[in-house]
């Protein structure tokens, strides 16, 4: 229950001076391959190489904010995109931030090389550069400017030209020792060990900040030890549920951490329960709806996620702003209704209650989603539902559901990225190439869907595209193509030493230009 | 006059050159086992990274030469490491020898050190046990032995974590420096010694009720035998008696042992490395299986096969020097 409220009686007073110096030491669980965000579009990467090179545009609790951007338009046909870029910024080499880069960097990496971004930037055929401060996206179909803004926090940070042009991009020793224009400069990375940054001089903010002298991630496999290490002092924060439940619920009664989901609304997630439709039973929608009555979602949050977590409404959280709608249909937990819909499907019990076996692939994403799938497979047995629980590491997993298509359902998250065109639809759209993760690879068919995303993706008028994304969501609540059971956050652990902490949306995502560290 | 290699040398070639074979059927062997495990680099690449185009997901793969056939990439990789070269980490970003070399000092000082302490320490226990067999001392290692023997080196390591970081605040939690020291020369050794201190404890206590137990077995066992009561009717008292006549030869036994469980070691070291987050060799080759990072995980293979059979050569030499009857042939 201490979920939501917790952290927002925690943050700074207004009447506190931030202190200048300290080194910040975050926890990091499993190691980055890379520190390039704009080769590699994830969380785990941003929360080190955040801090180190900068996105276009922000996002803050008051909404977008310009990074190394100042200004953004399209023109009215949607062809074209242009961005006023920050005057007087500097890489941290010493060289000038100019649309040079950007432009290198949208057509090279982020068109070419960035997960999610290739198909964001499909229809991008080239950047031009009026004058050094000026970039101009042009495209041969309508972009967005809401789809554009809403994507770059995550999948618009530029690179210098001057370190990649004539290279082979992949195998470019800055992927691994970034030099951008944040706040902080790469020092150096510890294999198995840590990465560190320390205060760049040279900030374009102005000299105060940032007000830390230098951040270290250290990866530690272990959550009980990571538990541990925050207890003795030895790190400061541990994001992105970096410790057990147990621990989380712990250290959330202890008054030195603070403990809770805010600044994490923009990379929400869905605890998911996925059909493959191929699988006779699951085809008939009577089976699905049965399922879903059968689960209490309530009680499941209680126990697994201790409290930290809602109901899910859909493929948009409520964290989605204007695409966000709750008016759609829900499945109260409802043991009988959830019998007669099977009975009605034809699936009657036979002499030991079971009316059908579902073999069923838990993804291997932590705790939570294990015991999720174990309250599942418990919660189906009332209904009269087997479910055998196959149990693989991460790409035995992914190629099980994705490749494989080998089970009758399957669990996981499905993390929601800014905007629903970014990559929440894929689970919906059908057509997408056999092994590609977290797409629609569940058998599911409908070409009315299939047009109503493709309708929405090129909507340009943002009141338009909401009313589209809240009739995509009523409908895939109604067909339950999958069931977005659980809307959950991620969950930080923080030392109350820590300032300024977790005040905008993607918080462990941005560039902590203002935390302090009081000491 | 013909050129005479020493006997030694002569030895060590011929096991040298048995080794090959070995290792060749072990690196194809591995290879193909792994080949078996559901996905490969690009899907756990792809799975960590929240999810990718098809597009992408295929540039990938050709990238990586991962849409050849098996025994091609086999044969690329064999061919490769006949030239030592163990190829590119795609998880890294790195060198493989360069991953290798960063790891093998930890795992290394791990290794020996919590070998060294349970060897010493559990050999001069064992012998104490023996010679004071049946009486309180005895019985008091013989129970420390087994508590040892019977606590989960995961559950120690936790446990001390708890008491001496968490409660006492001697010891630091995790990793195998102080991050942000920056110390140089004897400071730096002394605060790697101090992240070290629990790792190796933990390890070390489970093996050291080995060589406790055998010890004893072997000293009780061999303070029967013939030439022993025959040293004592000659007059040799008990000092002279341990040290010379029954413990040289009561180690026999221990020093196999030793030579196996260098080996049991590294796979030991995986849960302890895991909890104290050492960047060592056994956790990376846990990380490299989940992560299917081939060329890692068989450079690893490699390397642990080589100290493998460096260590079998040595501990047979050992053998030698500690029994005069066994030759080295």
């Amino acid at each position: 229950m201490a979920g939501a409220a917790v952290l927002a009686s925690t943050l700074p007073a207004a009447s506190e001076d931030p202190k200048r110096g300290g080194t910040a030491v975050i926890h990091v669980v499993s190691e980055q391959r890379t520190l390039n965000p704009a080769l590699r579009a994830s969380t785990g990467v941003y929360y080190m190489s955040g801090k180190i090179v900068e996105p276009l545009i922000d996002k803050t609790y008051d909404g977008v904010v310009g990074v190394l951007a100042t200004d953004w338009s399209s023109s009215d046909d949607g062809l074209e995109i242009t961005f006023k870029l920050r005057e007087g910024v500097n890489w941290h080499d010493g060289k000038p931030f100019t649309c040079d880069d950007v432009s290198f960097t949208a057509m090279n990496m982020w068109k070419e090389l960035l997960n999610y971004s290739s198909t964001l930037q499909q229809n991008l055929e080239a950047v031009d550069c009026p004058d050094p401060h000026t970039a101009v996206f042009k495209y041969s179909k309508p972009m967005p400017l809401d789809l554009m803004v809403a994507a770059m926090p995550d999948l618009g940070h530029p690179m210098p030209k001057h370190l990649y042009e004539g290279t082979d991009i992949l195998k470019n020793p800055y992927n691994t020792a970034p030099v951008g224009t944040g706040p902080f400069k790469f020092v150096e990375y510890e294999r198995g060990q840590y990465v560190m940054a320390e205060r760049n001089d040279d900030y374009w903010r102005g000299e105060e900040y940032p007000y830390l002298d230098r951040i270290v991630w250290r990866f530690i496999k272990d959550r009980s030890a990571a538990a541990a290490a925050l207890e003795t002092g030895e790190i400061h924060e541990s994001g992105f549920i970096g410790v057990s439940m147990a621990d989380v619920e712990r250290l959330s009664k202890d008054d030195r951490f603070t403990v809770g989901t805010q600044g994490y609304e923009n990379n929400v997630a869905h605890t998911t329960l996925e059909f493959n439709h191929r699988s006779e039973p699951l085809a008939d929608l009577r089976v699905r709806q049965a399922i879903a009555h059968g689960l209490n979602i309530d009680d499941a949050i209680q126990t697994i996620m201790r409290g930290f977590a809602k109901p899910g409404k859909g493929p948009v959280p409520s964290t989605g702003g204007v695409n966000y709608t709750d008016d759609v249909q829900t499945y109260p937990y409802d043991v009988e209704k959830a019998k007669a819909l099977l009975d009605e499907a034809g699936y009657k019990p036979d002499a030991d209650g079971v009316r059908l076996k579902l073999r069923h692939r838990p993804a291997p994403w932590g705790e939570y989603t294990q015991l999720w799938a174990e309250y599942y497979a418990q919660a189906m047995k009332e209904i009269g539902i087997e479910v055998e629980l196959l149990t693989n590491d991460a790409p035995g997993f992914l190629n099980g559901v994705y490749r494989d298509h080998d089970f009758d359902t399957a669990n996981g998250w499905h993390q929601f990225r800014s905007d629903p065109a970014v990559s929440t639809m894929v689970w919906l759209r059908s057509g997408a190439p056999v092994g590609t993760p977290w797409t629609n690879q569940f058998g599911w068919q409908s070409d009315e869907m299939d047009k109503m995303i493709d309708d929405a993706a090129s909507e340009l008028d943002p009141e338009k595209r909401a009313a589209m994304y809240h009739a995509i969501q009523a409908k895939a609540m109604a067909e339950l193509p999958v069931l977005f059971a659980i809307e959950h956050p991620f969950i930080s652990v923080t030392s109350k030493k820590l300032k300024n902490h977790h005040n905008t949306p993607r918080w462990n995502s941005s560039s902590w230009y203002d935390l302090w560290l009081d000491e | 006059m013909s050129f005479q290699v020493p006997p030694i040398l002569a030895y060590a070639l011929r096991r040298l050159l048995q080794a090959v074979p070995v290792i060749i059927l072990i690196m194809i062997g591995t290879f193909l086992l792994v080949k078996l495990a559901p996905g490969d680099t690009v899907d756990a690449l792809v799975g960590d990274m929240g999810g990718a185009d098809a597009k992408f997901i295929e540039n990938l793969r050709i990238e990586y030469g991962l849409d050849k056939p098996v025994w091609v990439q086999l044969w690329t990789y064999m061919a490769k490491l006949a030239q030592f070269d163990f190829g590119w980490s795609f998880v890294y970003e790195q060198p493989v020898s360069t991953v290798l070399m960063d790891r093998l000092w930890v795992t290394m000082t791990l290794m020996s050190g919590s070998l060294f302490f349970a060897f010493t320490i559990g050999i001069a226990l064992g012998a104490l046990a023996a010679w004071r067999v049946n009486s309180l001392t005895d019985n008091v290692i013989s129970t420390l032995g087994l508590i040892f023997y019977a606590t989960p080196s995961f559950f120690l390591s936790l446990m001390m974590i708890v008491l001496f970081s968490v409660k006492l605040g001697w010891l630091p939690v995790a990793g195998i420096k102080t991050i942000g020291g920056f110390y140089t020369g004897w400071d730096y050794v002394l605060d790697v010694a101090k992240h070290l201190v629990m790792p190796i404890a933990a390890l070390s206590l489970i093996y050291l009720s080995f060589y406790l137990r055998l010890m004893r077995a072997s000293v009780l066992e061999i303070s029967d035998l013939d030439y022993v009561r025959t040293a004592r009717a000659k007059g040799a008292d008990g000092a002279r008696l341990m040290f010379h006549h029954i413990i040289r030869n009561a180690l026999l036994p221990v020093v196999t042992l030793l030579g196996v469980q260098f080996s049991a070691v590294l796979g030991g070291s995986v849960i302890v490395e895991t909890i104290f987050s050492l960047p060592g060799l056994g956790q990376l080759a846990y990380q490299s299986v989940v992560q299917r990072d081939m060329n890692t995980l068989m450079g690893i293979i490699f390397l642990s096969s080589i100290i493998v059979v460096l260590v079998n050569f040595f501990t047979d030499l050992l053998y030698a020097r500690l029994d005069s009857r066994i030759e080295l042939a």
